[in-house]
């Protein structure tokens, strides 16, 4: 069996696998019963500072976006962070990291952007004995308003003054957690680099609106007649959520600062394939808010399922590989010809691609009046929307050219050696080749 | 003393009222709006689909199913109904395992096609339930068209010729409309008196006059409905039932199967419905399966499906026959009627094995006796009371493409013209495209 153990900057949990600074964190009675069902660490829910604690409203906090058959897809939350005393959280975190000394707590903290305010609080959570902080510089929604979260995010030299404050009056682990609602991820990255922290987590929720409600003309969730922008969460997100973290991975800058990888994480591969672009763990929100504590079981069942099948022993054996082959799309071998194949025993004849790629691609499916479909060569560039809008997995494949043969839709031979469009003569910056 | 389930003899009550309730329940009951969504997402949005060249009414079936999916069920029924007026009927009773549902990609790829029909019912019904009627009148023509028969052929025909702005006259010879929606087709397809109310959604649409009790051939004639209209269609399904020829066909006990179901569908009370312990269905069609099947549910001990010959030739389809079989109906293939046995009622049937080598039927000579209180002849309708001038096309009304009969200014459909399964579908395709026809000759307008 391969071996899950996770050690992110020194601190050792049994798996990879820890909740996010979210709901599902929010307190004692929820990180035990996380930790009952095998949750690897947690992010304990985003601390305050000192004095009366932040009103939630009283309507809905969530809107979504689903699936077929109700499946949920996206979530968004207008919530903020913890609604209860800090006094009372820092308490419980003491005692539940006392009796769970094998698992990862890490304390979320969100405090006005004045050196104060960060010397006051840095003790009181040092004192917990917890494993290490995140500095919710993420979240889009409340906390903003006020100078808070993606506020301070958003502003590469704020998140470089505040880790620097942490790492001067706390001794543990500094994780900062970066905001998504930004150009370029690259840049708060960098500036937290700067700012020595240990570690960046990402993504936090992304500004959103879910839906409207076309009756009472507002976006959802509604409170009374008004609605406003949350943050957006679950499987819809994981895509951006990746290219972020693989794009502060293969920055040379940052390379090599450890990323808690955060966004849509669902089931085991998900994580895996965070992992492979760099991540050294990863965080779960919205699968936990959906189907309980209980998801962590497939997680790590399947990944270790999946190690012992590639041989990995442990998360180490895999964790970036896949870094080195993202690359800039100047950087591809224009020289790679497919084209698309279609399985005639495994089509059932829906001509979702015939449809795709005559109305919207190139021209490149050709339909017989008996609803047999193929591809013409000599069209086909190769786009894979056939192999997309396909229902039927497998059926529509791309096939690499060999080298030496002719392209019928170009009318060259395709070549052997690598070529991209730095070189290319249609290039205007082009380089000569060497 | 035996109960009632066992009792001998022809009787009613053969079980519970609350059990034959519930036997005749909804054959394919109706989707939630939640089911409803997750079928309809399963739909591939097929480019040309083959569901729809399957349908005979041609109805835009992924552009409805879409509708669906997308939240305005309403929209999708009018989609429907555009194509086929009796959408909501043929939801329930198309055999869709040999029409849309069986060319669904989806069929051939898992065996699991698109439910096409309850999608398509969940539509019409949301329609219904609003008591609305989407369709409206063109200005009127000032031309008047008599329809003969109030069956699907004649009302899809009636309400195309009223919204095309035509003056509408159905004659029909029973009491009530709907033809054989209201008296042929299966209790359990439709149920809660769904064909009289598709009727009165259907009329809605203004313009049409329902005569009823006027037959053709009694009170009514050919030549004054000529005179008397602009153009005549002719919908009068079979009338006619074919007979075993065989001794002692008049003894108690043995009856139409039509009859028998039409008695079904008009009973005020199921449970009153008499039905013997011991049936025999002679017949392999849709009406013997379903008389089969009802007898069964009525609480008949032993129901027995006799036909001539194999299973592959049999006209129900395998879902028909697979319906019959779990509801207990034993089907026995190869098998004719060679006597009937009984003193004034009927105690048994003899049957003889037949082979159909060659395509040719003959009896092997083996016999087998089979108990039976009741025999039900499903062995074809046939067409009846058809006028003298209108030439045939083997044993129906012969018409062409647009159902123009032999004689101008006369169109016919449905079962009782030739061409087309004999299908509540094809009725209403036969009927809605006569209805074109029609109208294009009596204004003018291009076919
Ligand atoms: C028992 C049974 C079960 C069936 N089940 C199914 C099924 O599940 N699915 C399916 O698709 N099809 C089924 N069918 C077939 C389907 O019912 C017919 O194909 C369809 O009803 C034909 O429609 P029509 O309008 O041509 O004729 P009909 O429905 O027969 O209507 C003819 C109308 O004309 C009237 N009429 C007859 N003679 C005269 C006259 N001389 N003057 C005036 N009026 C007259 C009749 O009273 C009747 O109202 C079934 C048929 C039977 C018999
Ligand atoms: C209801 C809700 C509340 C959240 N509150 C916090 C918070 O207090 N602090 C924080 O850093 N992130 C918070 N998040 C963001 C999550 O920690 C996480 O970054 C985000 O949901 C993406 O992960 P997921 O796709 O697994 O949900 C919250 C998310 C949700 C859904
Ligand atoms: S890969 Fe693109 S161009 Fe080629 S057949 Fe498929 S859709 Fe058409």
């Amino acid at each position: 069996m391969a071996d899950l153990t996770s050690d992110f900057l020194g601190i050792k949990s049994p798996n990879p696998f820890w909740l996010a600074s979210a709901p599902p964190t929010d307190k004692e009675y929820n990180v035990r019963r996380a930790f009952e069902a095998g949750w690897g660490g947690v992010v304990w829910k985003t601390l305050g500072a000192e004095g009366p604690p932040v009103v939630n409203v009283n309507g809905p906090r969530y809107g979504a976006i689903w699936g077929a058959d109700r499946r949920l897809l996206g979530l968004n939350n207008i919530e903020l962070i913890t609604d209860r005393p800090l006094e009372v959280n820092l308490e419980e975190i003491t005692r539940v990291k006392k009796d769970y000394p094998d698992r990862a707590i890490i304390v979320s903290l969100m405090v006005p952007c004045e050196e104060q305010a960060w010397k006051d609080i840095l003790p009181r959570v040092e004192a917990t004995g917890a494993d290490g902080i995140e500095l919710n510089f993420g979240c889009p929604h409340g906390m903003a308003e006020r100078g808070m979260g993606s506020a301070v995010g958003q502003v590469p030299e704020y998140i470089q003054m505040v880790t620097e404050w942490c790492k001067k009056y706390y001794s543990k682990p500094v994780i900062v957690k970066l905001t998504p609602n930004i150009t370029d991820i690259r840049n708060p990255a960098r500036a937290a680099n700067a700012g020595k922290a240990d570690a960046v987590s990402l993504i936090n929720t992304i500004n959103s609106i879910t839906s409207v409600n076309l009756d009472k003309m507002a976006p959802e969730p509604t409170i009374g007649d008004k609605g406003t922008h949350g943050g957006y969460c679950g499987p819809a997100v994981k895509p951006i959520a990746m290219n972020m973290v693989a794009e502060i991975a293969r920055d040379p800058q940052t390379k090599g600062l450890p990323i808690s990888a955060i966004g849509g994480v669902t089931t085991w591969r998900d994580a895996a394939e965070f992992m492979a672009l760099g991540a050294g763990n990863v965080q779960v929100c919205t699968a936990a808010m959906t189907y309980g504590f209980k998801v962590v079981e497939e997680m790590i069942s399947g990944l270790s399922q999946w190690m012992d099948e590639q041989g990995y022993t442990s998360l180490d054996d895999f964790v970036g590989m896949a870094v080195p082959n993202v690359t800039d799309w100047q950087y591809l071998d224009l020289n790679y010809v497919a084209k698309a194949k279609i399985d005639e025993d495994l089509c059932i004849s829906c001509g979702r691609c015939f449809a795709a790629c005559e109305d919207t691609s190139h021209q490149a499916i050709e339909m017989s009046d008996d609803r047999v479909f193929s591809v013409k060569d000599e069209e086909c560039v190769a786009c894979n929307l056939c192999v997309n809008v396909c229902p039927v997995e497998g059926c529509i494949t791309m096939e690499e050219m060999a080298a030496g043969t002719v392209d019928p839709r170009t009318g060259d031979v395709v070549a052997d050696e690598y070529a991209n469009w730095t070189t290319h003569p249609n290039n205007p910056s082009a380089q000569a080749a060497e | 003393m035996a109960t009632s389930h066992q009792a001998s003899g022809v009787q009613a009550g053969r079980l519970p009222a609350e059990e034959i309730a519930e036997n005749f329940s909804d054959l394919h009951p109706a989707y939630d709006p939640h089911e409803a969504a997750v079928a309809a997402d399963r739909c591939y949005f097929c480019y040309d689909a083959p569901c729809v060249t399957a349908c005979p009414t041609s109805i835009d079936i992924p552009q409805f199913i879409r509708e669906i999916q997308a939240g305005h069920p309403a929209s999708a029924a009018r989609t429907i109904l555009n194509q086929n007026i009796l959408g909501g009927m043929c939801a329930r009773v198309c055999p869709t395992e040999t029409l849309c549902e069986e060319v669904c990609v989806r069929e051939a790829a898992e065996g699991k096609p698109v439910e096409i029909g309850r999608l398509q019912r969940y539509a019409t019904d949301v329609l219904m339930e609003q008591g609305s009627h989407p369709f409206t009148r063109a200005e009127s023509t000032g031309k008047s068209v008599a329809v003969v028969g109030a069956g699907p052929a004649g009302l899809a025909a009636a309400h195309r010729l009223a919204m095309l702005g035509h003056d509408v006259v159905i004659h029909e010879a029973k009491a009530k409309s709907g033809g054989l929606n209201e008296f042929g087709i299966a209790a359990y397809k439709s149920t809660e008196d769904f064909a009289a109310r598709e009727v009165d959604w259907l009329l809605q649409i203004g313009g049409i006059t329902v005569e009823h009790g006027k037959a053709l051939g009694q009170a009514l004639s050919l030549e004054q409905l000529k005179a008397d209209y602009d153009a005549v269609f002719l919908s009068i399904g079979l009338a006619g039932v074919n007979a075993l020829r065989l001794d002692g066909e008049a003894m108690e006990g043995v009856c139409d199967a039509v009859n028998f179901i039409e008695d079904v569908r008009q009973a005020d009370a199921l449970a009153e419905v008499p039905v013997g312990r011991d049936v025999v269905v002679v017949g392999g069609g849709m009406t013997a399966i379903d008389a089969a099947v009802q007898s069964k549910l009525l609480g008949a001990e032993n129901v027995t499906v006799a036909y001539r010959r194999s299973r592959a030739e049999m006209g129900a389809s395998r879902f028909e026959q697979d319906l019959a079989a779990s509801k207990g109906v034993k089907l026995m293939f190869n098998v004719q009627p060679a006597g009937l046995k009984g003193n004034g009622a009927l105690e048994a049937v003899e049957l003889e094995y037949t082979s159909s080598e060659g395509g040719k039927l003959s009896g092997t000579g083996e016999m087998v006796t089979v108990p039976a209180n009741q025999l039900f002849k499903a062995i074809g309708q046939t067409l009846q009371g058809q006028p003298d001038m209108l030439a045939l096309e083997g044993r129906k009304i012969k018409v062409d493409d647009q159902g123009r009969t032999s004689v101008s200014g006369i169109w016919a459909g449905g079962d009782c013209a030739s061409g087309g399964e004999d299908l509540t579908v094809t009725a209403v395709a036969e009927g809605r495209d006569a209805a074109m026809d029609i109208h294009a000759a009596l204004t003018g307008a291009a076919g």
